[in-house]
C-alpha cells in the first residue's frame, strides 16, 4: 500500500475506532444522568421508597458507564493533536475554542458533582445532594452542545476567514455555537441519546418482570415490582419521547444538509443524477464506475418533500455536485465522492434501528397501560404480575407475554446500533473532507508521526478498549441480575459532620471504594 | 501584555493546578505499594482521595483544550512529537480511571488486587512520563521548519528526560504522602508522615538537580527565583511535617509543586517549544498562538468560568475534609 495512503488510512481508523466505541457509552450516560435525577427528584418529592430503590438502581448503572465514557473521552481531546496535527493547526484557532469551553464550563461540572452524588449520600442535605446530580446532567448537557458545535464547524464552517498565513481565523463565535447546523445536530443528538437510555431501561426492566414472573408470589416484593413497573413505563415514555424528538429534528437537519452538504443527502440516497421531483430509494444497489444504481426501488417525490417540504422542487445527484466540486476545487470527480454504499446503508440502519425501539416503546405503552396491567378487580396489584392484556378482558398467552419482555429485552442494543450508523454516516458522507470545503482528510494528518507508531497506538487501543468491553458487559450483566436493592432509604437528614472532633465519630461511611 | 503571553501565563496555571491537584492523588496511588498495609488500609488510602480524583483530572483535560484554542501549533507539535508517551499516558489514564469505579464493583482478592495494581502503576508511569515529556520541552527539540518534532524516540528518551521524570516521580508521592498524613488517623497517619520525611530529603534532592541542569541551560533570574523557592518549600515543609503540622505541611509540598511547575514554563518563555536545529524554528508564544479573536473570547470565558470552578472544587475539598481511618471502612463493597 502506499505509505501516504495508509497514513491516512490508519488514523481515520483509529478516529472511527475509538470514537464509535467512546460514543456507546456517551448516550447513555447524557440520558441515565437525566433519568436519574429525575427519579431522585421524584423520591425527594414524594417519599416514596420505589423512586429510592430506581434512582440507587438506575445510578450504579449510570456510574459504571460513565466512568468508561470519561476514560475513552480523554483519547478523543489527546488524538486531535497526536494523529491530526496538521487539521489541529489548520482549525485550532475556530475548532479548539467550543473544545475549550467544554472542559471549562462543562466536564468540570460533571466531574466535580459526579463525586459529591456518589459520596454525598450520608454528608449533604437531601436537597443539596439532588442539586449534584442536576449538576452532573447540565454537564453532560453541555458537554455536548460544545462538542456538537465543534463537529457542525467541521460540516458546515461558519464564523471565520482564512488568514494570511493559511490558517482559519475565528471571526465570530456565535456563528459557530449558534449556527443552524449546530442546533439541529444538537436537538437530534440528544434525542437519539434519550431513545438510547430509554430502550436501555425497557430492556432491563423487561429482563426483571421476566425474571421476577418465574418467582413463586410469596417471594416476591411489593416495592421491588412496583420500581420495577416505574422504571419500565418511565423507559417506555423516554425513549418514544426520544423517537419523536429525533423524528422532528431530523426533518430539519435532512433540510439542512440538502443546502449545507448536497453531496452527503445525495449519497444518503444513492441519487446519482438531479431530479424533480426527487424520489426516496428505500432500496438500492450501485457502482461508482458506472454512476448509476443497478437496481433500485423508490418512493416517488418523496425525497423532494423531504429536503424542501413539497412533491417536486430538484434535488441534486452525486455526479452534478461532484463535478461541480471537481471544477472548483480541482481534479477528478470521483474524487469527490464518498463511500455511496456506506453512506446509503449507515443512513438506512440509523433510521430504522431507531426507529424499532420507538415501535415498541408505542406497542408496550398500550400493553402495560396502568388500567389494564395491574386491575384492582382481577388481581392482587402488590404482588403478581399479570400477563399483558390487549384489552381490558382480554389477556395475551403466556407465551406471547414472555416473548414480548424477551423483544422489548432485545431491543436495547439497536437504538445504540442506530447511533452508532448515524455518526459513521455523518462523518464518512463528508469525505473527502475533514472540514467541509476547506481541507481535505489527507491533508489533515500528522505528518511526522510514523507508520508503525500508528500500528502501535492502533494495536494497543484495540486490545485496552475489547478488555475494557468484556469487563464493562460483564459488570453490566453482574448489576442487571442483582436486580432492585433492598437498602432502604435514609430516614433522616444526614447530620452535618464538623472537622472539630474528626476522631470521635468512627461510623463506617456510607459509601466507600 | 500581549493576550498570547497572557494566555501561556493561565496555560501555566492549569498545569499548576493539575500537578498540584492531580500530583497528590498520583502520589497517594504510588503509596498503594509503598505504604499500605492489607487490604484496609489500601482502601483507605483510595477513599482520601475517592471523591476527588475525578474533578483534578478535569486540570488536564482543560490544560490540553487551552492548549488547542489558544496554541494550536503548539498542541498539535506537542501532541504528535510525544506519540508514544502521549499513548502511554492516556493507556495508564484510562485504566486510572477505571481501576478506581470498577474496584470495588466485583468481590474476589484477585479483581482487587489487579485493580490495585492499575492504579499504583498507572500512577507512577504518568508521573513519571510528564516529568519527562515537560523536561525534553524545555531542554528543547529537534523541530523542524514546519513547526513538526522529527527527531523520533529516540530524541524523546534522553538522560535530562528520564531525571525529569523522576523528579515529578519522587515529588508526586512525596506529595502524596503529606495529603495521606493530613487525610488520614491512626496508625497510617503516622507511617505516612515517617515516610514522607524520606520522600520530601530525596525529592530535594532529585529535584533541586533537575530544576539546577535546566537552569543552567536555559534559565533567567525568574526560574532561579522558582527554584529556589521551590527548594525552601520542600525544606519548610519538612520541618514542619517533622512537627506533625500536616496541614502546613501539604501547603509546603503543593507550594514546591506549583514552584518546580512555574521554574519550568519561566525558562521556556517566551518559546513553548524551542527548536535545537535552529532557534529561529521555535515555537513560541507569538508564532504558535491563536489570532486575538479567539484570545479575547477564551480570556471571556476563563474569567468567568476559573473562579466558579474554583469555587465548587474548593467546597468539595470541605464537605469531604474529614479524615479517615480504617474504622470508617464498610466490610461489604461489592453492592456499591
Amino acid at each position: 500500500m502506499d505509505l501516504a495512503l495508509a497514513h491516512e488510512t490508519l488514523a481515520r481508523w483509529q478516529f472511527g475506532f475509538t470514537t464509535v466505541y467512546h460514543y456507546l457509552f456517551v448516550p447513555l450516560t447524557i440520558s441515565l444522568a437525566a433519568l436519574t435525577a429525575g427519579l431522585q427528584t421524584a423520591w425527594v418529592r414524594t417519599e416514596k421508597e420505589k423512586y429510592f430503590r430506581a434512582t440507587k438502581f438506575w445510578g450504579k448503572l449510570f456510574l459504571i458507564n460513565i466512568a468508561m465514557g470519561v476514560a475513552t473521552g480523554l483519547v478523543q481531546e489527546f488524538q486531535f493533536g497526536m494523529n491530526w496535527s496538521a487539521y489541529s493547526k489548520f482549525v485550532g484557532d475556530v475548532f479548539g475554542a467550543p473544545l475549550a469551553m467544554e472542559a471549562l464550563l462543562a466536564f468540570f461540572f460533571e466531574s466535580t458533582f459526579i463525586g459529591l452524588w456518589i459520596f454525598g449520600w450520608d454528608r449533604l442535605p437531601r436537597k443539596v445532594h439532588l442539586g449534584c446530580i442536576w449538576m452532573v446532567s447540565i454537564g453532560t448537557f453541555l458537554s455536548s452542545y460544545f462538542i456538537l458545535a465543534a463537529n457542525s464547524f467541521m460540516q458546515h464552517p461558519n464564523g471565520y476567514r482564512i488568514a494570511a498565513n493559511g490558517r482559519a481565523q475565528l471571526t465570530s463565535i456565535s456563528k459557530v455555537l449558534f449556527q443552524d447546523t449546530t442546533l439541529a445536530a444538537v436537538f437530534h443528538t440528544l434525542a437519539a441519546c434519550f431513545i438510547v437510555g430509554g430502550a436501555f431501561m425497557v430492556g432491563i426492566s423487561a429482563y426483571l418482570v421476566l425474571r421476577a414472573r418465574r418467582q413463586p408470589l410469596e417471594e416476591r416484593d411489593g416495592t421491588k415490582i412496583a420500581t420495577i413497573r416505574t422504571s419500565l413505563r418511565l423507559g417506555l415514555w423516554t425513549a418514544l419521547a426520544g423517537g419523536i424528538g429525533a423524528l422532528l429534528s431530523g426533518d430539519t437537519i435532512g433540510r439542512v444538509m440538502v443546502q449545507q452538504q448536497p453531496m452527503k443527502m445525495a449519497a444518503a440516497e444513492g441519487l446519482w443524477h438531479t431530479a424533480a421531483p426527487a424520489p426516496f430509494s428505500l432500496f438500492a444497489i450501485g457502482s461508482l464506475h458506472q454512476g448509476r444504481n443497478v437496481f433500485e426501488f423508490n418512493i416517488p417525490g418523496l425525497l423532494s418533500f423531504l429536503s424542501y417540504h413539497d412533491f417536486h422542487s430538484p434535488v441534486r445527484g452525486i455526479v452534478d455536485v461532484a463535478r461541480q466540486e471537481s471544477t472548483q476545487f480541482g481534479g477528478e470527480w470521483q474524487h469527490y465522492v464518498p463511500d455511496i454504499f456506506e453512506s446509503f446503508w449507515a443512513y438506512r440502519g440509523m433510521i430504522t434501528f431507531g426507529m424499532i425501539s420507538v415501535a415498541i416503546a408505542v406497542a408496550g405503552l398500550w400493553l402495560t397501560r396502568q388500567k389494564r396491567w395491574i386491575d384492582p378487580r382481577f388481581r392482587r396489584p402488590e404482588t403478581e404480575l399479570p400477563l399483558l392484556m390487549l384489552t381490558r378482558e382480554r389477556e395475551l398467552s403466556p407465551f406471547l407475554t414472555t416473548w414480548a419482555w424477551r423483544i422489548a429485552l432485545l431491543t436495547l442494543g439497536f437504538p445504540l446500533i442506530g447511533n452508532a450508523l448515524g455518526w459513521l454516516f455523518t462523518e464518512m458522507g463528508r469525505q473527502p473532507w475533514v472540514v467541509y470545503g476547506l481541507m481535505t482528510t489527507a491533508d489533515a494528518v500528522s505528518p511526522n508521526v510514523s507508520v508503525t507508531e500508528q500500528i502501535i497506538s492502533l494495536g494497543v487501543f484495540a486490545v485496552l478498549y475489547g478488555a475494557l468491553a468484556v469487563v464493562e458487559v460483564r459488570l453490566l450483566i453482574k448489576y442487571v441480575r442483582k436486580g432492585i436493592g433492598d437498602e432502604p432509604p435514609p430516614s433522616h437528614e444526614p447530620l452535618p459532620r464538623g472537622p472539630l472532633s474528626p476522631e470521635s465519630d468512627d461510623e463506617p461511611l456510607t459509601f466507600a471504594y | 501584555m500581549y493576550l498570547h503571553d497572557f494566555w501561556f501565563l493561565l496555560i501555566a496555571v492549569l498545569w499548576t493546578g493539575y500537578f498540584f491537584l492531580e500530583g497528590f492523588d498520583f502520589g497517594v496511588g504510588v503509596l498503594l505499594n509503598l505504604l499500605a498495609r492489607g487490604e484496609t488500609e489500601r482502601r483507605v488510602l483510595i477513599n482520601t482521595i475517592g471523591p476527588v480524583w475525578d474533578g483534578n483530572e478535569v486540570w488536564l483535560v482543560t490544560a490540553i483544550g487551552a492548549t488547542f484554542a489558544a496554541f494550536p501549533s503548539w498542541y498539535g507539535a506537542m501532541l504528535s512529537g510525544f506519540y508514544l508517551p502521549m499513548l502511554l499516558i492516556l493507556v495508564c489514564l484510562i485504566l486510572r480511571v477505571v481501576a478506581f469505579e470498577y474496584r470495588a464493583k466485583r468481590d474476589g482478592e484477585r479483581w482487587k488486587r489487579g485493580w490495585e495494581q492499575c492504579v499504583f502503576w498507572s500512577s507512577l508511569l504518568t508521573s513519571f512520563v510528564w516529568g519527562a515529556v515537560f523536561a525534553d520541552m524545555v531542554h528543547g527539540m529537534r523541530i523542524d521548519r514546519a513547526g513538526d518534532y522529527i527527531g523520533g524516540l529516540g530524541g524523546i528518551c534522553t538522560p535530562y528526560a528520564a531525571l525529569g521524570g523522576l523528579a515529578f516521580t519522587v515529588l508526586f508521592t512525596f506529595h502524596g504522602a503529606v495529603f495521606t498524613a493530613l487525610k488520614t488517623t491512626g496508625e497510617i497517619r503516622l507511617r505516612a508522615r515517617g515516610l514522607a520525611m524520606r520522600l520530601g530529603v530525596l525529592a530535594l534532592l532529585v529535584v533541586t538537580a533537575f530544576l539546577g541542569v535546566g537552569q543552567a541551560e536555559r534559565g533567567d533570574g525568574w526560574s532561579l527565583a522558582a527554584l529556589v523557592a521551590a527548594g525552601a518549600a520542600l525544606i519548610a515543609s519538612l520541618a514542619v511535617n517533622r512537627l506533625g503540622r500536616e496541614g502546613w505541611a501539604f501547603l509546603g509540598s503543593g507550594v514546591a509543586v506549583a514552584a518546580v511547575i512555574a521554574a519550568l514554563f519561566l525558562s521556556l518563555f517566551p518559546n513553548v517549544m524551542p527548536s535545537t536545529l535552529d532557534p529561529a524554528w521555535s515555537l513560541t508564544t507569538a508564532n504558535a498562538s491563536s489570532a486575538d479573536y479567539t484570545l479575547k473570547v477564551m480570556t471571556w470565558v476563563a474569567v468567568f468560568a476559573t473562579p466558579l470552578v474554583i469555587l465548587y472544587q474548593g467546597w468539595t475539598y470541605w464537605v469531604f475534609r474529614k479524615r479517615i481511618g480504617i474504622q470508617h471502612i464498610p466490610a461489604a463493597t461489592a453492592g456499591h
